[in-house]
């Protein structure tokens, strides 16, 4: 960790208070999509660290509902509204989860692990919906938040909630970056490609899916918590499977080949949806599946690869002509 | 024992509605690899259909009894029209790429096919009941079910057999099997693959739209409906195997009868229990019941 920051992290921080600055330029409702979609962008950053070991989780809701239900829990029954408490409860909850369901997850590739994984997170959206004390398929509300004690009113609530929403979606960009770049990344690219050569080699395959799974889930369950906290509102939608295919799409659409790029990609998506659900609210979702054939089609590697191939053409073409081993 | 009888006859239900309804998707994986989201799409397509010819014939107030036969053309019409569009349209550009890929494009097609069910047939719900009580009801140890539910029981069980029949007893079935054990061996072999994945897929979207048009006059026909039946229907081929039409059926009448015993038993569990016999299922048969064999290729 005490490696130089690179190019992706040093564009994440010079982003920080560029994004914050932003929420006194403009108006309320952009700063509102720019908070919310920051909370589900955590999601499909959860989505796109498990895609680089090659997994299409089909349930990464289950960890966003988990860390919006164990903050709200906390805030409805222990009558906690401290942002940082709130944001330990969906931790240590989607960690304790996640760490469980792992064992059994991680044996799994491919389809069964997205059909595995949905399985998971339509057993919580059952469980939730039919649970009265929890608003069943209503869900609930959260308490304006606090911090230590300091219990911001109106204005201030909303920009210090902004502000410090931010702050911990830059830093939680920047550690997934740093562990995409680190051994297990690396080891879950080659899980990619072949995992039984993997094994080979010597490594845990196991171990590693595990660790990611892991780590997406308490990702997840932080977008959770901060996207309760926007909107103040929870309920099981959350963790249906087809908000779970909202998380994929994003992924699938801005790429796996940058940290920023599902952050930027949950934005765009948020800003499309507003205008087209606007302009015709019944033509919305085929937009959306068109936009992703297309993608898939012509930019199998998602947006980013547009901007990508523009910065370094000559790397690009060095990969292209290597041959890749055993191909 | 009423309690028993009304989890059997209910069980039974779900399981025949179950099956009609999955069969179609397990078939499409079976045989091309796909597994298909856009099923949902098939059925939901299918359940308006029939929803709306249904309501259309009976405004002219003629005979009830021949609903009965707009029912499998309206899903006849929606499966042939739509299969054929999606898979010449657009899958056949697809085909061998990933696995996991294929099931977001079956996803992409899916949501379109969401939205153009909401065109033609708008945001509000349809209510075709007339076919359902036609043959009012019969008594099964003093609870009232109509006549109908056991017409679906029928119907599931003849599909389940004519397919049975149709693979294990006919040439082109035969040569269905063929592919299925190895695409590649049998394209060698000079069996057209690309023309059986088009029939293949044309039938199992049929076999989706079947599953709606039928439960159309069960239900009330509404958006949404089609997201619902995806998901149970993933629970019951991968309880039973993807890609086997016996698991299809095992896999449905495990589901049908968890989720009726957890109606009638503990009714807050109903969603949940369905998804928890799953994970059970799979954490002991992590490929399903009746999983086809595999070769690890390094």
């Amino acid at each position: 960790m005490t490696r130089s920051l690179d190019r992706t992290e040093l564009g994440l921080i010079l982003a920080l208070p560029i994004l914050i600055c932003l929420a006194f330029i403009l108006p309320k409702w952009i700063v509102n999509y720019v908070q919310v979609s920051m909370g589900t962008g955590l999601v499909a950053l959860g989505v796109m660290i498990q895609m680089r070991a090659g997994l299409v989780s089909f349930g990464q809701g289950l960890y966003f509902c988990v860390g919006g239900y164990a903050a709200g829990m906390a805030a409805k029954f222990m009558g906690i509204s401290d942002l940082f408490v709130l944001l330990a409860f969906g931790i240590i909850a989607a960690l304790v989860l996640s760490t469980v369901l792992g064992f059994l997850l991680r044996k799994y590739r491919e389809i069964f692990f997205a059909m595995l994984s949905l399985a998971v997170s339509m057993i919580l959206f059952g469980l939730l919906s039919s649970t009265e004390e929890l608003g069943s398929t209503d869900g609930f509300n959260l308490p304006t938040a606090t911090y230590l004690g300091w219990a911001p009113a109106g204005e201030t609530a909303r920009l210090t909630l902004y502000t410090i929403t931010c702050v911990v979606v830059i830093g939680c960009a920047i550690g997934l970056n740093r562990f995409l770049k680190g051994p297990i990344g690396y080891i879950n690219e080659a899980i990619r490609e072949n995992e039984l050569r993997v094994e080979y080699l010597g490594t845990s395959a196991h171990k590693a899916v595990h660790i990611t799974y892991v780590l997406a889930a308490v990702v997840s369950s932080v977008g959770g918590v901060l996207w309760a906290l926007a909107l103040g509102h929870i309920d099981p939608e959350m963790t249906n499977w087809t908000t779970s295919g909202q998380f994929v799409f994003v992924s699938i659409l801005s790429g796996i080949g940058n940290i920023s790029a599902p952050l930027i990609g949950t934005f765009i998506l948020e800003v499309v949806r507003i205008y087209a659900v606007e302009l015709s609210p019944n033509t919305w979702q085929m937009i959306l599946g068109t936009v992703m054939l297309l993608t898939i089609i012509f930019l199998p590697k998602g947006l980013w690869s547009v901007v990508a191939t523009k910065k370094k053409p000559e790397q690009e073409k060095l990969a292209a002509t290597t041959p890749a081993a055993g191909e | 024992m009423l309690t028993a009888v009304a989890i059997a006859v209910d069980g039974l239900g779900f399981a025949a509605w179950l099956f009609l309804s999955s069969v179609g998707l397990t078939l499409i994986y079976g045989v091309m690899r796909i597994l298909n989201i856009a099923h949902g799409g098939f059925y939901a397509l299918g359940a308006y259909s029939s929803a709306w010819a249904i309501g259309l014939y009976t405004q002219t107030g003629s005979t009830i009894a021949l609903t009965f036969l707009i029912i499998p053309l309206a899903a006849l019409m929606a499966g042939v029209v739509s299969g054929l569009l999606v898979e010449r349209g657009i899958l056949r550009f697809m085909y061998g790429r990933d696995e996991v890929l294929m099931v977001l494009v079956t996803y992409a097609i899916f949501l379109i096919l969401e939205d153009v069910t909401k065109l033609i047939w708008g945001t509000e719900s349809y209510v075709a009941w007339q076919p359902a009580f036609y043959f009012g009801t019969i008594d099964v140890f003093t609870i009232p079910y109509t006549i109908y539910k056991f017409i679906i029981i029928g119907v599931a069980i003849a599909v389940g057999l004519a397919l049975f029949i149709g693979l294990n007893r006919t040439r082109i079935g035969k040569l269905l099997l063929v592919v299925i054990e190895d695409r590649e061996i049998s394209g060698a072999l000079g069996i057209n693959v690309r023309r059986f994945f088009t029939v293949t897929f044309v039938i199992g979207a049929t076999l989706g739209a079947l599953g709606g048009a039928i439960t159309a006059p069960e239900i009330s026909v509404s958006p949404g409906i089609g997201a619902e039946i995806i998901v149970l229907s993933f629970a019951v081929i991968v309880i039973g195997g993807m890609g086997s039409i016996g698991g299809a059926m095992l896999g449905a009448i495990i589901v049908g009868f968890a989720r009726a015993a957890s109606v009638h038993l503990y009714p807050p569990a109903e969603l949940f229990s369905i998804y928890l016999v799953m994970a059970a299922v799979l954490a002991v048969k992590p490929y399903g019941l009746f999983a086809l064999a595999e070769s690890r290729k390094i």
